[in-house]
C-alpha cells in the first residue's frame, strides 16, 4: 500500500494540486466574507466605521479581486494542473516552475489586496492591481504557460482532451487581454502611481474588452475546462457530444471576444461598436446552451445519481445556472433592456448568478470530486456536501431575486414621470426604495459564506482523516519490518 | 486533401495558432478603428487637460474607488437629461487617464456635479453624508479633510500623463501651442514647470474645504468634482446652425 502512493506521487504532481486546492479555499472564505460585508455596508453605511481600509470603494475591489482571482483562479489553476495531467497521463512539466506559479500568484494577490485597501489602484474594473504586480502576473502567467503546455507536449495519448482545450484558451486570452487592458505608464520607477495609455472612450473600450471577458475566458472557458472533466467522471458517463464540444469550443472561442462593448451602450461609444458587440452577445446565446446542453445531457441515462449524488448535484445545478445566467446576459445586452437595467444592481444579480450559481458551484463539486483523491481517502462526510449544496442554493436565490426587485425597480422609478412631465421620483427615493433588497442580498450572501465554511470543515476532516490512516498503515508496516527484523 | 478536426486534436501548436486566431478578431475590429475613425472623439470647445489641483483631485477619486458607485456617463434620455443634464461627450473625457465612467450607479451620476452644488455644501456631504442626505448610503470620508494633500511629485504626475497624451507643456514650443488652443490663462496652468505653484494658487484662491489654515485632500477632490462637466457651454450649440433643424 504505501509503495503504492509512493508510485502515484511520483506519476503525478499532485502537491501543487493540494497547495492551490487549499488556497482557493482560504481566498474563497475570504473574499466571499468581505463580500458579505460589503453588501452590509451598502444595507447599513455604519459598517465602513469610518474606517479608510475597509469603506466600500477601497473594499469592493478587495472582494472582487479574491473571489474571481482568489478563489476561482487558485481553483483553476488546482484544477487545470490535475486534469492535464490525468488526460495527457503525464506527469507535469517541471518541479520548481510550477511552485514558482503558486506562490507568485499568491503573492500577487496579497500585494494587490494590501494595497487597494491602501489606495493603490489603476481604477479599472477586475483590473485593479497597479503595474508592479501586473508585471509580476505577467510573468507567473508566462510560466503557468510554459508547464500547461510543455505538459501536453510530454502526453502519452495522442489526442488532446477537450478540457484541455478551454484551459488552453484560457491562459492565452487571459495573457492578451491582461497585456493590453494593463498598458500604462508609471509615474517613476519607485511610485506604485501610473496612468493608463488611454483615454476616454477607447480606454473604456479596451477596459470592457477586458471586463467581459474576464468573465468570459477566467470565469467561463476555463470552468467549461473544469466542466469537461469532471461532469462526465463524476456521472461515470462519457460526454454527451463530441461533435458538440467541437462547435460550441470554436463559436465561444471565437465570439466571445466581440461582446465586452454591450456594457457601454447609450455611452459616448460609436453606436456601430455596441450594436455589433449586442449582435455577437445574442449569437452568443448559443455556444454557451452548447456548452450547458453538452454537459448536462451527459448524465442522461444515469439521472437517478442526483438522487445519490451530492457533488452531481452541485455540477447540475451549476450547469443549470449557467444556462439561466447566459440567457439573462443576451437579454441584458439588448439595447432597450439595457437602458433599464444598466447602472443598476440587476447587474450585479446577473453576475452573481454566473460567479454564484455556475462558476463556484461547479468548483464546488470538482473540488469534491477531486480533493479526496488526491489525498487517496474519501470524504469526510455526505451529509455535510447536501447541508452545503442547500445552503449555498437558498444564499443564491436570495442574491439574485433580491438583486432583480433592487435593479428593475430601481430603473423603473429612475425613469416615472408623473402626470405633468416631470420626474416622478428623485435619486434618494430610489435608494431608499432598496434597503430592503440589500439587505435581503447581503442574507445570501451571509448563507453562501455559511456554506462554504461547512465545506472547509468537511474538507479539513477529509485530510486529517487521510492522513491518520496514512499514519496507521505506516505504522503497520514499520511494525512488521521491526518484528521481521528481530 | 480531407480536414478532420482530428488534426487540430493532435497538434497543441495548431490548436494554440488557432485559438489565437480565434480571439483576436474581436478586439481588432472593435478596438482598433476607434483610434482612426474621425468623430469618434467630436471636436468641442472648451474640453482642457485638468488644472494640477484638479488632477490630484482626480487622483484622490480615483484612490477611495468613487467610480465603483457614481458613473460619469450621462445617456441620452429624457430622465437623465432632466435629473443629470446634457448626455456626456467622447470629448468631454479625453483626457481622462483612466476613464471613469463607471458601471453603476449606487449614488447619482457625477459627469456633470460640477458647480451643481456649492463648496461647503461638498465639504460637508463629504465629511458626513448623511448630516446633508439623511437616507444616503455613502460612507463618511472625515479623513479627507484631515490629510494634508501630498502634492510633491505633481510635477512627475504630469509627466507621465504628457506621455500618455495629455498636452501639458514643458517646453516654450508646447507652450505657445497651449496658449493658442486653451489660451493664456489656461496654459499657464498646464505648465509643468509651475506645477506645485500652480496648484498652491488654485487652492489658496480657490478655498475649497474652507479652512485657509491647510491644504488638505479635500481642497483638491472639492475642486475636481466643480470641474466636472463644466468644460463645455452647451448654450452655444442652442442656437444658430443647431436650432435650424428643430
Amino acid at each position: 500500500m504505501a509503495h503504492g502512493s509512493s508510485v502515484a506521487v511520483e506519476q503525478y504532481n499532485y502537491d501543487i494540486v493540494k497547495k492551490f486546492a487549499i488556497m482557493a479555499l482560504v481566498w474563497g472564505v475570504f473574499g466571499m466574507s468581505v463580500g458579505t460585508w460589503i453588501a452590509s455596508e451598502l444595507a447599513f453605511p455604519v459598517l465602513n466605521f469610518d474606517i479608510p481600509q475597509i469603506t466600500f470603494g477601497r473594499f469592493r475591489p478587495v472582494h472582487t479581486t479574491s473571489v474571481i482571482f482568489g478563489f476561482g483562479g487558485n481553483a483553476l489553476f488546482a484544477t487545470s494542473y490535475y486534469v492535464v495531467q490525468r488526460t495527457c497521463q503525464t506527469r507535469l512539466y517541471g518541479d520548481l516552475l510550477p511552485k514558482f506559479t503558486f506562490w507568485g500568484w499568491q503573492l500577487a494577490l496579497l500585494l494587490g489586496v494590501v494595497g487597494y485597501m491602501n489606495g493603490v489602484t489603476q481604477a479599472r474594473e477586475y483590473a485593479e492591481f497597479e503595474w508592479p504586480v501586473d508585471l509580476l502576473i505577467t510573468v507567473v502567467w508566462v510560466a503557468y504557460a510554459v508547464v500547461f503546455v510543455q505538459t501536453l507536449r510530454r502526453r502519452s495519448q495522442p489526442h488532446i482532451y477537450v478540457a484541455n482545450w478551454f484551459y488552453m484558451a484560457f491562459i492565452l486570452a487571459t495573457a492578451l487581454l491582461h497585456i493590453f487592458n494593463n498598458l500604462a505608464v508609471p509615474v517613476d520607477l519607485f511610485s506604485t502611481k501610473s496612468y493608463s495609455l488611454f483615454s476616454g472612450v477607447q480606454d473604456a473600450m479596451t477596459q470592457w474588452w477586458y471586463g467581459h471577458n474576464a468573465v468570459g475566458f477566467f470565469l467561463t472557458a476555463a470552468f467549461l475546462g473544469m466542466m469537461y472533466y469532471f461532469v462526465p467522471k463524476q456521472a461515470g458517463r462519457p460526454i454527451y457530444s463530441y461533435r458538440l464540444s467541437i462547435v460550441h469550443f470554436w463559436a465561444l472561442s471565437f465570439m466571445y471576444m466581440w461582446v465586452g462593448a454591450h456594457h457601454l451602450h447609450w455611452t459616448a461609444l460609436p453606436d456601430w461598436t455596441s450594436s455589433l458587440a449586442a449582435t455577437f452577445s445574442i449569437m452568443l446565446l448559443m455556444p454557451s446552451w452548447g456548452g450547458m446542453i453538452n454537459g448536462i445531457m451527459t448524465l442522461s441515462g444515469a439521472w437517478d445519481k442526483l438522487r445519490s449524488d451530492p457533488i452531481m448535484l452541485f455540477l447540475i445545478a451549476s450547469l443549470s445556472f449557467y444556462g439561466m445566467s447566459t440567457f439573462e446576459g443576451p437579454l441584458m445586452s439588448l439595447k432597450s433592456v439595457n437602458a433599464l437595467s444598466h447602472y443598476t444592481d440587476w447587474t450585479v444579480g446577473h453576475v452573481h448568478s454566473g460567479a454564484l450559481g455556475w462558476v463556484a458551484l461547479v468548483s464546488f463539486g470538482s473540488m469534491y470530486h477531486m480533493i479526496p483523491r488526491l489525498y487517496d481517502t474519501k470524504l469526510w462526510s455526505q451529509r455535510l456536501v447536501y447541508a452545503h449544496f442547500w445552503l449555498a442554493t437558498i444564499g443564491i436565490v436570495l442574491y439574485i431575486t433580491s438583486m432583480w426587485v433592487s435593479g428593475i425597480g430601481q430603473g423603473l422609478m429612475l425613469r416615472a414621470f408623473d402626470d405633468f412631465g416631470n420626474l416622478a421620483y428623485t435619486f434618494i427615493e430610489t435608494v431608499t426604495f432598496m434597503h430592503w433588497p440589500l439587505v435581503a442580498r447581503a442574507l445570501g450572501g451571509a448563507f453562501f459564506v455559511s456554506g462554504i465554511l461547512v465545506m472547509v470543515f468537511n474538507i479539513t476532516m477529509t485530510i486529517r482523516t487521510a492522513r491518520q490512516e496514512q499514519a496507521a498503515i505506516e505504522a503497520k508496516i514499520a511494525a512488521k519490518l521491526a518484528r521481521a527484523g528481530a | 486533401m480531407k480536414f478532420s478536426h482530428e488534426s487540430i486534436e493532435i497538434n497543441a501548436g495548431l490548436l494554440i495558432v488557432l485559438t489565437l486566431v480565434a480571439i483576436s478578431i474581436g478586439g481588432l475590429v472593435e478596438i482598433v478603428p476607434l483610434f482612426y475613425i474621425p468623430g469618434t472623439v467630436e471636436k468641442v470647445d472648451g474640453v482642457r487637460p485638468y488644472t494640477p489641483l484638479e488632477q490630484a483631485g482626480r487622483d484622490i477619486y480615483t484612490r477611495e474607488g468613487c467610480y465603483l458607485c457614481h458613473s460619469q456617463m450621462i445617456r441620452p434620455f429624457r430622465d437623465e437629461k432632466l435629473r443629470f443634464g446634457h448626455y456626456s461627450l467622447a470629448a468631454e473625457s479625453q483626457y481622462d487617464h483612466p476613464f471613469q465612467w463607471g458601471s453603476k450607479r449606487t449614488g447619482p451620476d457625477l459627469a456633470r456635479v460640477g458647480k451643481k452644488y456649492s463648496n461647503a455644501w461638498h465639504v460637508q456631504h463629504l465629511k458626513a453624508p448623511r448630516s446633508v442626505v439623511p437616507e444616503s448610503i455613502m460612507p463618511n470620508y472625515p479623513w479627507l479633510a484631515e490629510n494634508d494633500l501630498d502634492y510633491s511629485d505633481i510635477a512627475d504626475r504630469m509627466r507621465a500623463l504628457k506621455k500618455v497624451g495629455v498636452p501639458y507643456s514643458e517646453t516654450e514650443a508646447e507652450y505657445q501651442a497651449n496658449v493658442k488652443k486653451f489660451g493664456k490663462a489656461m496654459a499657464d496652468q498646464l505648465n509643468i514647470n509651475l506645477a506645485g505653484e500652480n496648484l498652491l494658487a488654485q487652492a489658496e484662491a480657490g478655498n475649497y474645504d474652507g479652512n485657509r489654515s491647510r491644504l488638505s485632500e479635500l481642497d483638491a477632490l472639492i475642486a475636481y468634482l466643480q470641474v466636472l462637466g463644466t468644460m463645455v457651454d452647451f448654450k452655444k450649440y442652442d442656437e444658430g446652425y443647431f436650432a435650424e433643424f428643430r
